[in-house]
């Protein structure tokens, strides 16, 4: 597979690393954003093969982990409806809110369908007249001109029993909630490379103007993920901070301006509450007013339930890249994938998730200081 | 034996308040089906010759050394590239018996077919059955058909059950893997997960994927006619390559290693799992098992398996050890070792 057995190649890898080692002297924070990183670095043992030089920090993007609890009750309850097809991508379909999952409700007898693609639920809707097909609307700036697309299609093709339920939200006003807070210790980032092919690097370079740090938008493959740290470290090292693009086989800069278009047509900005890092300001998507009529919230008169995750486990300070899972005192003890505490275990893209399921014996590892 | 009155059958130690009804997952071929069978089914039923470890028990009647297993096909589409629920059906249960070192002798065939399902399938159907079992070497004796109303089944389902004779003394089981047992894998995994998945979500790739559904038990004949010390055999279905390991690790309580770079994966089917965000080592298979076999053996294995199944790429992918009793560790590409687990339940689809 071109493009990929490169990114894969063991002795590239290793090149990548032994560079890491030999860059300069000191031990740096770097955090990457995106779950998809997360579980590549966690997987291939990343983090402990430069654990002397760098503590890798995981950050808020899994958009299941941070889809709020309450959110999910409502996805809940109109999956369970009669009257609903209710349909999600599979990863939703195991993650709890105040009460069940949606695959107990499928196995309760309820309509749920998993996509691969959202615009499935287009054929489903004029397939199923007399129902209602709801697609639960989730993930950041990647799968929202999709969502995007399908509301405008679903509205020109005057379908009127279509409807999401949304939950897409904003990479960069989450990067700027952990980059401003106190304890801050996030000292070099890995921005999100699918994201930044849709948004572009602006953003990403006025983050790390305002901050003073280090951005290096990367891939995901194991030597993706080596050069881009290879790049933050030889930064911190200098002592720059700037912007830089080691995704460039997918990410330019101004990034897909079609679909940019698109999300501007249909979203418009608002505020939104993170499942483990309640509201941030500028952080949501929300329908136009000429669109609301696709939205499940108001069409069902959805009531917000307030359910928030278990306080006992500390799924905030992982999303935030302040403490990693093995820190909590219920991680792989009374928190696991099968019954999940916190935000980060719920989905298999969160950082709990990667650690229960690859290094779970090494349980004393790489535990933040 | 299900109608022991209640207040005399054991308190129940499944959790039901996690999951009060059935779900998916409870079918799975991962750890919450393996909650279900150790949890509810094994201390009910259980007897001494039960068997729960293991695709088939291991029975003396009259002197004989028996194999019995059973196995249900639900497979949707019926018809997928490659095969059909015939094959499946009569494969499946065969390799069950391989996997207990017998040889298969005797099938029985059950049909559950929903009105309105069309006889020209079923007719293809039991052609497939016909030439599977053929291919085998197994003869199917007896079975039963039953019908229910439209809607209330999905087309057809078939179970079918094995008796297969045990000819050898060898101990095949996973309480009989040691330290210095090679793992060796007949061929390149994920085909028939992606042929059924293909088929089913109407995705359509620029080559087309066939199902590797093939019998296995004359391999393993072979092998035990050429003296190989096998320890434990288990074919990869639900779950694929990693359950299968896990359920071996745990219930040998031993340490297997295996390095991700040794597991064949074809082109194909390596496409196929980066575009739909699935792992190959969690993806079905119903043509593949892993031999753990003494060190000493290794390379005859292979070039044994190399001759039964030509081309398919039969390999080594790693050893048992007493290091980590009851883990699976892989060695990533860059080195590290990560523990391999078992699935919830069904792999499913990824966001990004």
């Amino acid at each position: 597979m071109k493009f990929l057995d490169d990114f894969r190649d063991p002795a590239l890898a290793e090149q990548c690393t032994k560079a890491i080692l030999h860059l300069g002297t000191g031990h740096w924070k770097i955090m990457e954003v995106c779950g998809g990183q997360t579980h590549a670095i966690i997987k291939n043992g990343i983090d402990r093969i430069l654990a002397d030089r760098v503590t890798l920090l995981h950050g808020p993007g899994c958009p299941v982990c941070v889809t709020p609890a309450e959110l999910i009750d409502q996805a809940v309850t109109l999956a369970s409806r009669e009257d609903v097809i209710f349909c999600s991508f599979g990863d939703m379909l195991r993650v709890r809110g105040g009460g069940r999952d949606l695959l107990s409700v499928k196995a309760a007898g309820g309509d749920v369908r998993t996509l691969y693609s959202p615009l499935d639920c287009l054929h489903i809707a004029r397939d199923n007249p007399q129902q209602e097909v709801v697609f639960f609307a989730i993930g950041f700036e990647t799968t929202a001109p999709v969502s995007a697309c399908v509301v405008r299609q679903a509205c020109q093709h005057g379908l009127r029993n279509f409807s999401i339920l949304n939950a897409h939200v904003l990479i960069p006003p989450a990067i700027e909630t952990i980059l401003s807070a106190p304890q801050n210790q996030v000292q070099a980032l890995l921005a999100p490379g699918h994201v930044c092919s849709v948004t572009g690097c602006a953003e990403y370079e006025r983050l790390s103007i305002e901050y003073g740090i280090p951005i290096v938008i990367t891939g995901f493959e194991p030597v993706d993920i080596l050069q881009g740290i290879h790049m933050a470290v030889s930064q911190l090292e200098q002592g720059q901070a700037r912007m830089e693009n080691q995704y460039r086989r997918v990410v330019q800069y101004q990034g897909n301006k079609a679909a940019q278009a698109l999300v501007r047509q249909v979203f418009r900005v608002v505020d939104r509450n993170w499942r483990g890092l309640g509201v941030i300001p500028g952080s949501g998507l929300a329908l136009r007013e000429e669109y609301e009529e696709y939205d499940a919230g108001k069409r069902f008169g959805l009531a917000e339930s307030g359910a928030e995750a278990s306080t006992s486990c500390i799924a905030n300070m992982v999303l935030q890249g302040r403490r990693k899972p093995p820190d909590c005192p219920a991680f792989a003890d009374t928190c696991t994938p099968e019954r999940p505490l916190g935000a980060s275990m719920v989905s298999s893209e969160g950082a709990c998730a990667a650690y229960f399921r690859y290094c779970r014996n090494y349980k004393h590892a790489n535990v933040t200081e | 034996m299900m109608e022991k009155p209640k207040d005399q059958a054991p308190a129940c130690p499944f959790p039901m308040s996690v999951y009060p009804v059935v779900t998916m997952a409870h079918g799975g071929g991962g750890s919450i089906m393996r909650r279900l069978i150790d949890e509810m089914f094994a201390p009910l039923f259980d007897n001494p010759d039960f068997e729960c470890d293991h695709d088939g028990a291991r029975l003396s009647v009259a002197g004989a050394q028996l194999a019995f297993t059973t196995d249900s096909f639900v497979v949707d589409p019926v018809f997928f590239p490659g095969g059909d629920i015939g094959t499946l059906a009569v494969y499946g249960t065969v390799n069950d018996l391989a996997m207990c070192g017998a040889k298969p002798l005797y099938l029985s065939a059950s049909f559950i077919l929903e009105e309105g399902f069309p006889t020209e399938s079923l007719r293809k159907i039991v052609l497939s059955m016909r030439q599977a079992a053929l291919q085998s070497g197994v003869r199917i004796v007896t079975g039963d058909t039953k019908v229910v109303d439209h809607g209330r089944g999905h087309g057809v389902f078939i179970t079918t059950a094995g008796i297969g004779r045990v000819d050898h003394d060898l101990k095949i089981s996973q309480h009989a893997v040691r330290p210095g047992d090679v793992v060796i894998l007949n061929g390149d995994i994920g085909r028939h997960g992606i042929a059924v998945m293909t088929q089913r979500e109407g995705f359509s790739f620029e080559t087309r994927i066939e199902s590797d559904c093939a019998p296995l038990a004359a391999s393993v004949l072979r092998l035990i006619e050429a003296g190989i010390e096998i320890h434990c055999l288990r074919d990869l279905t639900r779950g694929g390559l990693a359950s299968a390991l896990v359920e071996i690790a745990r219930s040998s309580s031993r340490h297997i290693g295996i390095d991700e770079a040794e597991i064949p994966v074809c082109e194909k089917v390596r496409g196929a799992c980066e575009i739909l965000g699935l792992d190959p080592i969690y993806v079905a298979n119903e043509g593949r098992f892993v031999a753990l076999v003494a060190g000493k053996d290794a390379v005859r294995t292979v070039e044994i398996l190399d001759s039964c199944f030509p081309g398919l790429g039969a390999t080594i992918i790693g050893e048992v050890s007493d290091q980590e009793p009851g883990l699976v560790t892989v060695k990533s590409l860059i080195g590290v070792e990560r523990i391999l687990d078992m699935l919830s339940g069904e792999q499913l689809p990824r966001i990004c």
